[in-house]
């Protein structure tokens, strides 16, 4: 299987800014979408150096908004649980597959395991995206796969 | 083009710069005396100096040597875009900006070492700075290192002729050369 090259930074921010504002705008409303508009670019400026193929990046760049939005929530309610719709219109198939699955899961599980089962990151790329360690990344991953075996087995 | 609102945009580009996490900023300065010019800077210093970008090569190339993460940061480029204008103005005639030759092979860096030492409004040949790197008889391979000079106009590559004393050429186009040895006073 061949894989896309990484674009420069550029590309993927021109291609994908205008989607990611809009959906920041859909859940949290015109004034709060714009911090959270940067802080989900620098977030996946941080996570960008380390990415290994270019597969995927508008499901990759929505994920980190979506996180960005729930720990933005989480700072101004603790108890704020939002729930994440899945989000596309395009090929995604290993978003696609992940996302109906993973859907009970708690925030920070369900994107750990998206990014690290759906788009192959490595822990610390995760840890980068989520703005948490790489140890915090690979516990949330496994704690999620651990609780959809639950699941399953239920 | 983008599908943001220019201040979001701009204010996500000078954050962006400022994290230090950006392989290259660049910027595209429209209008000086000598066209189009795409500046780039990495966290070392300033890595390109291309005229008449076609942006799209040009930024494969920079993530090509640099890293992925290039990204277009005005604000980044505030010193570069200062000391060119001076420079363009004639108020300037030596840059105190770093550099990041990296991107170059050995043999390059010493030639471009070599090159920074020639003054303003002076010229020399491409077989004295053959000589100066211990190659006398390479002088055709230092044509080659001036024509990739990765930082033109700061490295000062329009400041090497022929023994003849004839322009013989330039990455830019002759046309610009004679422009810069006009402002430098090196032409009459």
């Amino acid at each position: 299987m061949t894989v896309a090259a990484i674009p420069p930074f550029e590309r993927f921010y021109e291609a994908h800014n205008g989607e990611v504002l809009a959906f920041l705008r859909r859940r949290a409303g015109r004034d709060r979408a714009d911090d959270l508009f940067q802080e989900t670019f620098l977030r996946a400026l941080r996570a960008y150096g380390r990415l290994e193929h270019g597969d995927h990046l508008r499901a990759w760049v929505l994920t980190i908004a979506d996180r960005t939005l729930i720990d933005a929530a989480r700072k101004e309610k603790p108890t704020a649980e939002l729930v994440t719709e899945p989000s596309g219109e395009d090929e995604l198939p290993a978003f696609e597959e992940l996302a109906p699955l993973t859907e009970g899961l708690p925030p920070k599980e369900r994107a750990a395991v998206v990014l690290r089962y759906g788009y192959s990151l490595d822990y610390d790329e995760i840890g980068a995206a989520l703005g948490s360690s790489e140890d915090a990344a690979r516990q949330a991953a496994s704690a999620g796969v651990r609780r959809l075996r639950k699941e399953k087995s239920q | 083009m983008t599908g943001v609102p220019a201040t979001l945009d701009l204010r996500f580009r000078a954050a962006a710069a400022a994290t230090g996490e950006l392989d290259v900023a660049y910027d595209v300065l429209d209008d000086t005396p000598v066209g189009k010019l795409l500046v780039g800077v990495s966290e070392r210093g300033l890595c390109r100096v291309h005229f008449d970008p076609d942006p799209e090569q040009e930024l494969e190339d920079l993530a090509r040597r640099f890293g992925p993460r290039v990204l277009r940061a005005p604000a980044a480029l505030d010193n570069v875009r200062r000391e060119l204008d001076e420079y363009f103005s004639g108020a300037r005639h030596a840059f105190d900006l770093a550099l990041d030759l990296r991107a170059a092979p050995e043999f390059h860096q010493r030639v471009l070492a070599e090159l920074a030492r020639v003054e303003y409004g002076h010229t020399t040949t491409y077989g004295a700075l053959a000589a100066l790197v211990g190659a006398p008889k390479a002088a055709r391979a230092v044509g080659t290192v001036m024509n990739r000079n990765p930082v033109p106009i700061v490295l000062p590559c329009h400041r090497v002729v022929g023994a003849s004393g004839s322009l013989t050429g330039y990455g830019g186009g002759l046309e610009r050369k004679e422009w810069l040895l006009r402002l430098e006073g090196a032409l009459l």
